[in-house]
């Protein structure tokens, strides 16, 4: 995993609740064998709308998504998280997310922001009123700030999250080092190792 | 004070749980399936990494496979691809998989437990949402993501916060004709679709003792849909019977299996950081109006009139839900045409909710105006059901008796609505788009979507028993 100190650039509104996985990459994407190439199909549902907010030519390159509440719930396909970051995003700000969606993205780089429901809709209301302003998520400082409206918000995020997004760490490396717990707990635990019928 | 069986599982299973970090729990089973893992086995050769303990891990292909007859191969090349690249990772890596055709293939979540590879007090993950479906045998099940996969396959044990917990107990008995699907979208709408977040829930009460592991099975298959990671229920003598004589038990330790298993229960005095009540004796068919498993209502009422809403928020939801499914507040449900019936997914389609389908199916035909498809969640449970001439049942009326798979759960199959046409289905995700682009979904059991498919209409079981 890459590490992330800050994601910079512009943001957009996604005003829309209960955005769940299966909308923000339609199971028709899922047969792929790679892991790339998945911003094509983000939201794709929505995008053959002109009107759909990311098809406005303001919000082209957008950094930040500014979603509405429980984004990515539903299916655990990490195939959401390929494709909003694919598609060029580095952070998603909501009030709530779903579980597995959350996990998958620290796994990734991802970075995700929980605001209250009203700070939320107040960055919403900035970003559509000037879709150019300069959004920063900085992950050191575990900020958003918009400098150009004196917006600056503290958010939380769990020590471990934070520094694995920080130092990139890979997950399994990490693990990996625990080899010689892994061992002692199958040392001293009944094996559940499937029987002869069930290895072929 | 007595501890939760979330709380014993947690305990059982920890490898490491170093100051500051997320604690490392040990994974007694890894279920694959074609769509998930790929990018995981992927990321092991890259690294130079083995699967650690091929002997705890399981594949079949589920989600990908067309349910036409065998002898025809797989049309869609990215489909088929798909599922060559599982052949192939799994005899690369040596893990055990129940390919097209094998006779235990199915549903990652209907083949685990009737094969007995899903037992009591253990730890089961999958690259899938609803493997809190196993959490009905005791154990401790939920999804994962690809990296987490892949994770599991290098080192056997995955980095967990521990959840907090909660008791869902449903007092006294369902009415008749209210079966394990209507307690569910009872339970999903009582919390909405985030209300289980961060928790583990616990089902208990007389309602959930009563039912059968199926019925069981179907509850905490859709816990997910109220936003928890995993379902439980305690093990009793329903558990113990049901995995007697699986393929994957030995007969021969039944005994010492089955006292232990006895041990995961919560204790009496355990504490649930929340509780939640429902009264089942008041409980009713229920069916799903909108695109989220939470807006549901009986099937003996009316869409939802939105302008009613007190919450802003959810009067927005409601209207774009309304508009989507191309719904007008006020219309009697029993009222709305359906144009396709799909009976399927790894929330019904176990030899139970084929019975209770073919019991209504039998009383009649299929509306002309109306497609239905009966999709076995397994092959074991397509060979049960054929022994059991249910099969000739469902295409005596004019039902299509179709091979395992996923199917039109998540529609990757070819089997998918077109745009437009509304569905009454018993899987467990209603969200646009889930059953094929610009589909409308309905959430309902099996018995009703028998019942809807004779009648070209929502309806009830009673409408054609009577
Ligand atoms: S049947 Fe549906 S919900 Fe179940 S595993 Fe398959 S796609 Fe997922």
């Amino acid at each position: 995993m890459k590490a992330v100190s800050r994601v910079t650039g512009t943001a957009v509104a996604l005003r829309r609740s209960d955005v769940d996985t299966d909308q923000i990459i339609p199971s028709e994407w899922l047969k792929r064998v790679e892991r790339t190439g998945f911003g094509q199909g983000l939201f794709s549902e929505w995008r053959d709308d002109p009107t759909f907010v990311l098809n406005q030519p303001e919000h082209q390159g957008a950094a930040i998504l500014v979603a509405g509440p429980r984004f990515g719930t539903g299916s655990s396909r990490e195939h959401a998280v390929w494709a909003l970051m694919d598609y060029g995003f580095g952070a998603i700000i909501s009030s709530s997310f779903g579980d597995i969606f959350r996990n998958n993205s620290s796994k990734q780089g991802l970075v995700i922001v929980q605001l209250s429901a009203q700070l939320v809709e107040e960055l919403q209301g900035i970003v559509e009123q000037s879709p150019h302003t300069p959004v920063i998520v900085d992950v050191e400082r575990l900020v958003v700030e918009v400098a150009d409206f004196d917006w600056i918000q503290p958010f939380a995020m769990d020590a471990i999250t934070q520094e694995r997004l920080l130092e990139g760490w890979d997950d399994i490396g990490l693990t990996l080092r625990q080899s010689s717990a892994i061992e002692q707990y199958e040392r001293t635990h009944a094996s559940h190792a499937l029987n002869s019928t069930m290895q072929e | 004070m007595g501890k939760t069986l979330y709380e014993k599982l947690w305990e059982e299973h920890l490898v490491v749980a170093p100051v500051g970090e997320p604690a490392l729990l040990y994974i007694d089973l890894h279920l694959v399936h074609e769509v998930t893992s790929p990018q995981a086995f992927d990321g092991l050769r890259l690294n130079r990494r083995p699967v650690r303990r091929p002997d705890l891990t399981l594949a079949t292909a589920d989600h990908n496979v067309p349910t036409d007859p065998l002898s025809v191969p797989v049309a869609d090349p990215t489909s088929k691809r798909q599922l060559e690249a599982l052949d192939e990772n799994c005899r690369e890596f040596g893990i055990t998989l129940f390919a097209r055709g094998n006779e235990n293939q199915g549903i990652v979540h209907v083949i685990g437990p009737e094969l007995g590879a899903t037992q009591p007090g253990m730890t089961i993950v999958c690259g899938d949402s609803h493997t809190s479906t196993h959490g009905a045998f005791g154990s401790l099940a939920f999804g994962i993501g690809t990296s987490e996969v892949e994770h599991v396959l290098a080192t056997q044990t995955l980095p967990q916060q521990k959840a907090k917990t909660m008791a869902v107990t449903l007092t006294g008995a369902v009415p008749a004709g209210v079966g394990a699907k209507d307690i569910v979208l009872a339970i999903v709408q009582r919390l909405g679709t985030g209300g289980g977040a961060g928790y583990v829930i616990e089902y208990r009460g007389q309602a959930i003792s009563e039912l059968s592991m199926e019925g069981r099975m179907t509850i905490c298959n859709m816990s997910i849909e109220a936003g928890a990671r995993a379902g439980l229920i305690g093990v009793d003598e329903t558990t113990i019977d049901y995995l007697k004589n699986r393929p994957n038990i030995d007969m021969t330790k039944f005994d010492s299996l089955a006292t232990n298993w006895r041990n995961w229960v919560s204790d009496e005095d355990a504490h649930f950081d929340h509780e939640v009540v429902i009264d089942a004796t008041t409980l009713k068919p229920f069916m799903t109006w909108g695109t989220n498993p939470a807006q549901v209502v009986a099937i003996d009422g009316v869409v939802p009139d939105p302008s009613t809403f007190s919450d802003p928020e959810e009067r927005a939801t409601a209207e774009r839900s309304l508009t989507y499914m191309g719904l007008q507040a006020n219309t009697p449900m029993r009222e709305i045409p359906v144009d396709v019936v799909f009976i399927g997914s790894c929330t019904n389609s176990r030899i139970e909710d084929l019975r209770a389908a073919a019991a209504v199916a039998k009383r009649g035909r299929v509306a002309s105006s109306v497609r239905a498809l009966v999709v076995p969640g397994s092959h074991r449970v397509k060979t049960q059901a054929e022994a059991e001439g249910l099969d000739q049942i469902f295409i005596n009326a004019g039902f299509e008796w179709r091979e395992p798979g996923c199917s039109m759960c998540l529609g990757m199959n070819p089997d998918q609505l077109t745009p437009g046409q509304r569905s009454a289905s018993t899987s467990n995700r209603n969200f646009e788009g889930r059953q094929g682009r610009q589909g409308r979904t309905h959430l309902l059991s099996p018995a009703v979507a028998a019942a809807t498919a004779l009648k070209g209409r929502f309806a009830t079981p009673d409408e054609v028993l009577a």
